[in-house]
């Protein structure tokens, strides 16, 4: 009965990597528009910005992506609205990642150096202007490799979205496991896929880390 | 009227008192040293003046305006005064020559070319113009200070503060950032100087401020300060031992 041939099982995962791949997308660039807005909120002069930014941090770094997506996917439906699974994944995440990116930022604005600030103040620039041409452009150096490295775990997070019904790698895997009960060959397959995704992300992610330092200390 | 009027200045970090009172006026073209022991305060009056601290109590103005601490009195304040760091705080990312063109640029907003040729003239002016595309980290630290001045001055102020510009030095290269500095005097810049140089104190200096636990202790022409100091304090500090 069993009439899947492997060519089969990999090119139906094949097309929804698709899925994992757009999402995983997605997810990083809202999560870097997101992310911004928080890190200017983080470290912003006010009082109820870097508040606000640092409850949103903790709130979304101390509970699991997997219930982030539960509330954004059953939460909604309790007040009526009717989420479709593609957005509350891609909702979840991007904020997911906002969080996190946020973070990440903002230590790498704090690495640079106190000097920095009171160099350009005393040349009469203001906050932003700071920000624009002093601060950001040396942040920016510090910023790329660990940027990069969350990528992988964007990619790895979008495999949760499979509960919520959201068909991609994980979810076609389950789906194709179903039909040709070989779940060895079927999940070995989505394994391999994941990490063709997330393996050059990392790899970039060093290759970057060594460049730019070599670039910071002879230009 | 003074250039720089300094009236009852008093600044506290918690429950310690940095600046316990503080009055000091400065006149157009004098050169002064601020001297003291670490901890007196030195430093910290020089950054209030340029409004990198905020002052607890007292007033400093400059050139008729008041310090207040908001953005718009602060970047008026520092159009006026430029401010040379103990650590150059050279912009890394930048070549020489951008740094001297960033802040007219961006905060004068001078035309790309016009602040190109006022830098090239400012790292001239300190012996640098040669260096135009060198990066910091590939400057000496004397090198890297004198960008920091040359940055400065691009921006034309009316006095200039140095907090300690020659203590992150390498003896060798002490003098060529002096050097500079003493032909800004004779070019009449207003400067205050936070400095451990008693030698060149002694030789530039109009006036010799001796800072002890928060307060001006001495006041008054080198000759004055250096040859005869009044109190026990400035002796020790001198190394007098009458």
């Amino acid at each position: 009965m069993n009439d899947f041939t492997t060519w089969d099982i990999l090119r139906n995962l094949l097309l929804a990597a698709r899925w994992t791949v757009l999402l995983s997308i997605v997810s990083f660039v809202g999560g870097s528009l997101v992310g911004v807005a928080l890190l200017f909120a983080r470290i912003g002069k006010g009082r109820l910005g870097p508040a606000f930014a640092k409850t949103y941090i903790e709130l979304f770094q101390g509970t699991p992506l997997l219930m982030q997506l539960f509330l954004a996917f059953f939460g909604l439906g309790l007040f009526g609205i009717d989420v479709p699974a593609w957005l509350a994944a891609a909702v979840a995440l991007i904020l997911w990642t906002a969080a996190f990116l946020a973070e990440i930022w903002r230590g790498c604005v704090e690495s640079v150096a106190k000097g920095q600030w009171e160099a350009s103040s005393s040349l009469g620039m203001g906050y932003l202007q700071q920000m624009r041409w002093v601060i950001l452009p040396q942040a920016l150096r510090v910023a790329v490799p660990p940027t990069v490295g969350f990528s992988v775990q964007v990619v790895k997070g979008t495999a949760l979205t499979s509960i919520i019904g959201f068909v991609e790698l994980s979810k076609a895997g389950t789906m194709v496991t179903n039909a040709t009960f070989e779940p060895f060959t079927v999940y070995g397959f989505v394994a391999l896929i994941y990490f063709c995704l997330c393996w050059p992300l990392s790899k970039s992610s060093q290759i970057l880390e060594r460049k730019l330092n070599v670039a910071h200390r002879n230009h | 009227m003074s250039l720089i009027e300094i009236t009852e200045v008093k600044k506290r970090f918690g429950d310690n008192e940095v600046l316990k009172g503080i009055n000091i006026d400065v006149e157009p073209g004098e050169v002064i040293a601020i001297i003291g022991k670490s901890g007196s305060g030195k430093s910290t009056l020089l950054r209030c003046i340029n409004g990198l601290e905020t002052i607890d109590d007292g007033s400093i103005s400059v050139a008729g305006a008041q310090l207040l601490p908001d953005e718009l009195h602060l970047k008026a304040l520092r159009l006026k005064v430029g401010m040379i760091f103990q650590g150059f705080n050279l912009f890394p990312h930048l070549t020489a020559g951008r740094n001297v063109m960033l802040s007219q640029m961006v905060v004068k907003k001078t035309p790309k070319a016009e602040a190109e040729v006022m830098a090239k003239k400012m790292l001239e002016r300190v012996g640098l113009g040669h260096k135009f595309d060198a990066y910091p980290d590939q400057l000496s630290g004397g090198q890297q200070q004198r960008v920091a001045i040359a940055r400065a001055l691009a921006m034309q102020p009316i006095a200039l503060l140095c907090d300690e510009i020659t203590s992150a030095l390498d003896p060798e290269l002490v003098n060529e950032v002096l050097a500079v500095v003493k032909e800004l005097a004779s070019e009449g810049m207003t400067l205050l100087m936070v400095t451990h140089e008693m030698r060149f104190a002694r030789d530039v200096c109009s006036r010799v401020v001796f800072m002890h636990q928060g307060r001006v202790h001495e006041i008054g022409p080198p000759e004055e300060v250096f040859a005869n100091p009044k109190t026990p304090e400035l002796k020790q500090f001198l190394g007098v031992t009458h």
